[in-house]
């Protein structure tokens, strides 16, 4: 009897635990309502099944408790009762299957009028690239990665030149413009995880991965790595600032060039020129001391 | 030497010694057809050595499996509340840096998912119950058996001193995802990871000389009359498990092996053109996802590898405890393999935001919801089985209920993630962690804790304390349920799992309480298990002792010559059987139970339905 009344005592307070949780979504701020509309769903469904279950357990729990003169019910099989169970269960899971193949299907179909950055992450920080006038990144590798290319760059390409580079691990996005986001890791995997706009991929060195979102709320986000990256793992953040387009072609008319860094390199190298004789002063006095 | 050989084969029946029995009777009918092979020869220890050590009885084997898994498992316990002790009151203890945080974030699911449950489950029930159940003296091999549980003992004193050595053990995460796991900038990085790898093999070889074992002893060593479709359902998950294991480790073994490679001869299975600190490392060209399908391959059989032995075990204790059969045996035993077989092709749903081919979604969500239908035709099963019984609410049914709760509830939450573009925003989170804990922790446990009540009159002639059982229960059922049903809450917030700190984020200071609620259930559950300890010692000491059979149960393991069995089990004829374990409350029959045993023609006039 106890022990019916205690279950019974966890069912209910899942459910009213569900009904007044204070923990519930962050709200959302991209195109992937369908997606809190899945898990709505799924929590319906699911969880009328979990509650039907566990008072159908319950229910037996009262009424069938162990009497001495009480004989089971001898009955192995059922196969009709088996049968209806079956094909429930398969329509439920079906219609539960049903919706979130559409939306993955939205998911993996890119839009065309998408904006295209290079999240590029490492351990542990990130840094972004936008296509410059020409709408398209450069080609990149992993190699060319030094001080004076950050992002490395194919130096051949000429789709690179006018590229984008923000050095700095918040971005800032398009209100209602779609972003597909490229993502690459230099050495391990991260993931570029933003919990309001509930889209996430990995980073995965050697291969680019991507994934989109349209963000719809003006605010300021911030970035988590979803993905074990080692033990700077939770202090990897970024963030993202989402601003009327106005406003955000202000800020990319501020941004730097890959062209622009290039020519102030090669001021730099010529600087740098000029002061060799100098240095080399020096670099012998080093060595002395050693 | 003391090497004594026992020659059975005098015993063996020619025919069926009924045949000749009781007028009344029809001739045929409790005819069960000869033996083929002569009995098993089996090797008598004498010494404490050969007795209690280096021992080649099963049932000895299955308790020093047992043991040292359990052992396992409180180190493991004790890793989970160090964790929890940072996570919901980070800094309070200043000796937990994010370095070991991270080590027993990955010791303890290791160790939780292979060193405990997989080892107790095939190692310690398959060694005791299998032979018992199936009515065999022993396993077919027990010398390989002795070697698989001692290659066992190896590989966790190899997993427990990578917690002494430089740098002290790996703190990859347990899924081992390379590049990290082989890189600085990861704890244990060097000493103990290859460790871990080298213990990881060290199991798998152990395990595939029990696993051959348990296969080929439910194959081919069934006494007569025991056909596939009479053997309890224990057998069935344990054998059908045993299957999958032998299947999936062997893809573990070689992403052991290549990431070994990697790590000391700097091959490039795994690896990518990887820059670090500015310097290009040597590797090139190998793949991290690679490594991945390679581990879920293993992984996703893993999850059933530990779950199907716990669904035959709830699906016998529920059956004995409620006084009836277990409703579908047919439509249970076809779950069990069906579930077994989905389960190689699922394991890419723990990584659709991996960075694979997208497209590969539609294929894993389809398979992944499908082995939803057989999974819940059984949880039907077992509570149609209680419907219209009459259940003993002792400590093991109580087991049983707290299963069935937990296990919908992690099985519900299964569905969220398993459905592709539900799992984007949740996956990587606490409710990932929320979700397997109950399914594939929780759950398992209950059975385990259920089958240790339940067994142990069998395996010690005693009766564990009721009293203290069922505060064992309800402190371990609340506790773990509150510690896991409000965690999938923290997921839906966003938190992502693997965070040593959550700082200040705006949506996580509102889980800061709930935090220290779930850390303080942890510690109450944990300690909750010294009841199962102070029971055990209570009952070895001044236990009330058991009758033979005292649960009026069926199975063969009830009805030894002797309680707790000797070695070879059932004195000196093999039992003969003649029905399917679960003829509970017949009709006609004179006890509410009729033990595989007994002939057709001693309960001709009760209605039985199914032999």
């Amino acid at each position: 009897m106890h022990a019916g009344i205690i279950f019974f005592l966890v069912i209910l307070g899942s459910i009213l635990f569900h009904i007044f949780t204070p923990w519930y979504w962050t709200d959302i701020a991209s195109n992937w309502k369908g997606m809190d509309d899945t898990i709505t769903l799924t929590f319906w469904v699911g969880g009328g099944v979990f509650i039907a279950v566990c008072l159908f357990m319950i229910y037996c729990v009262f009424k069938y408790s162990y009497k001495e003169d009480r004989k089971a019910e001898y009955k192995p099989e059922d196969k009709k009762l088996e049968k209806i169970l079956t094909v429930a269960t398969t329509l439920g899971v079906a219609a539960l299957l049903a919706p979130g193949l559409i939306i993955w299907n939205q998911y993996v179909n890119v839009p065309k009028n998408s904006i295209e950055i290079d999240v590029m992450a490492w351990q542990w920080g990130w840094q972004y690239r936008l296509p410059g006038k020409d709408g398209k990144l450069g080609t990149t590798k992993v190699v060319n990665i030094n001080d004076d290319n950050p992002f490395g760059i194919n130096l051949d390409d000429p789709y690179g030149r006018d590229d984008v580079m923000v050095q700095s691990d918040i971005i800032n996005l398009e209100n209602n413009r779609p972003v597909k986001i490229l993502l690459r890791s230099v050495d391990v995997l991260h993931n570029w995880y933003v919990p309001q706009f509930r889209a996430k991929m990995d980073a995965v060195p050697g291969v680019v991965t991507f994934y989109w979102f349209e963000p719809n709320k003006v605010g300021e986000y911030e970035v988590l790595c979803a993905e074990y990256c080692g033990v700077g793992h939770y202090a990897m953040r970024g963030g993202v600032e989402v601003q009327d387009p106005n406003s955000y072609q202000e800020w990319l008319e501020e941004q730097e060039t890959f062209s622009d860094l290039l020519a102030k390199q090669n001021k730099e190298i010529e600087t740098k020129n000029f002061a060799k004789n100098n240095s080399n002063i020096e670099k012998v006095i080093y060595k002395e001391e050693k | 030497m003391s090497d004594e050989y026992e020659n059975k084969s005098g015993y063996q029946a020619q025919s069926s010694e009924a045949l000749t029995g009781s007028a009344g009777s029809t001739p045929d009918m409790d005819y069960v057809r000869p033996a083929e092979l002569p009995e098993q020869d089996l090797y008598h220890g004498h010494t404490f050595i050969t007795k209690w050590v280096f021992c080649q009885d099963a049932k000895v084997i299955g308790v020093q499996y047992f043991l040292t898994a359990v052992f396992t498992g409180v180190v493991g316990l004790i890793l989970s509340w160090l964790m929890r002790l940072q996570l919901g009151f980070p800094g309070l203890a200043g000796f937990i840096t994010a370095e070991h945080y991270y080590q027993f974030v990955t010791m303890h699911g290791m160790i939780m998912v292979v060193y405990f449950l997989t080892a107790l489950f095939l190692g310690g029930f398959g060694n005791y119950l299998i032979p018992l159940m199936v009515g065999a003296r022993d396993m077919v091999f027990p010398y390989v058996n002795m070697l698989s549980f001692w290659m066992f003992f190896v590989a966790v004193a190899v997993l427990m001193a990578s917690f002494f050595v430089p740098g002290g053990p790996t703190g990859a995460g347990w899924t081992l995802y390379p590049p990290q796991t082989i890189l600085e900038g990861t704890p244990g990085s060097g000493m103990g990871i290859l460790l871990m790898l080298i213990s990881l093999a060290l199991f798998v070889i152990g395990f595939t000389m029990g696993g051959l074992n348990y296969m080929i002893t439910v194959l081919q060593a069934r006494t007569r009359g025991m056909t596939l479709m009479r053997m309890p359902l224990t057998v069935w998950g344990i054998f059908t498990a045993t299957v999958l294991a032998m299947l999936a480790f062997p893809a573990l073994l070689v992403s052991a092996i290549m990431m070994t490679l990697d790590k000391v001869i700097g091959t490039s299975f795994f690896m990518p053109t990887i820059l670090k600190a500015g310097e290009v490392l040597e590797y090139g060209g190998g793949s991290p996802i690679l490594f991945q399908h390679l581990f879920w391959f293993f992984g996703h059989p893993e999850v059933y590898i530990v779950a199907l032995p716990a669904f035959g075990i709830v699906s016998d204790l529920i059956s004995v405890h409620a006084r009836k059969n277990i409703f579908g045996y047919r439509m249970m035993v076809w779950a069990i393999v069906g579930i077994g077989a989905l389960s190689f092709f699922v394991w890419a749903h723990h990584m659709y935001v991996s960075g694979m081919n997208p497209w590969f979604g539609f294929f894993f969500a389809t398979t992944t919801l499908i082995i939803a239908v057989p999974t819940a035709m059984k949880v039907y099963n077992w509570i149609l089985t209680l419907w219209r019984g009459n259940i003993r609410i002792n400590t093991v049914m109580l087991w049983c209920l707290g299963f069935i709760v937990t296990f919908v509830n992690g099985g519900i939450t299964g569905i969220f993630l398993g459905n592709v573009s539900v799992d984007v925003p949740l996956s990587d989170t606490y409710f990932v962690v929320a979700h397997f804990h109950m399914v594939m922790g929780i759950a398992p446990v209950m059975v385990i804790m259920g089958a240790v009540y339940h067994w142990f009159p069998l395996i010690t002639g005693r009766f564990l304390n009721e009293t203290l059982g069922k505060w064992h229960f309800w402190t371990t059922f609340l506790g773990a349920y509150s510690i896991y049903f409000p965690m999938h809450y923290l997921g839906f917030i966003g938190v992502p799992r693997r965070y040593y700190e959550m700082y200040d984020s705006p949506y996580m200071t509102s889980a800061v309480g709930m935090n220290e609620f779930i850390s303080t259930a942890a510690f109450l559950v944990g300690a909750a298990q010294f009841f199962l300890i102070f029971n055990v010692i209570k009952t070895l000491k001044t236990g009330e002792r058991a009758p033979k059979n005292p649960w009026k149960a069926n199975s063969l393991e009830w009805h030894t010559s002797t309680q707790p069995p000797e070695h070879g089990n059932f004195g000196e004829r093999l039992p003969v059987v003649h029905r399917w374990p679960y003829d509970f409350s017949v009709p006609g029959a004179k006890d509410d139970f009729i033990p595989q045993t007994t002939p057709p023609s001693e309960v001709a006039h009760t209605k039985v339905e199914k032999t």
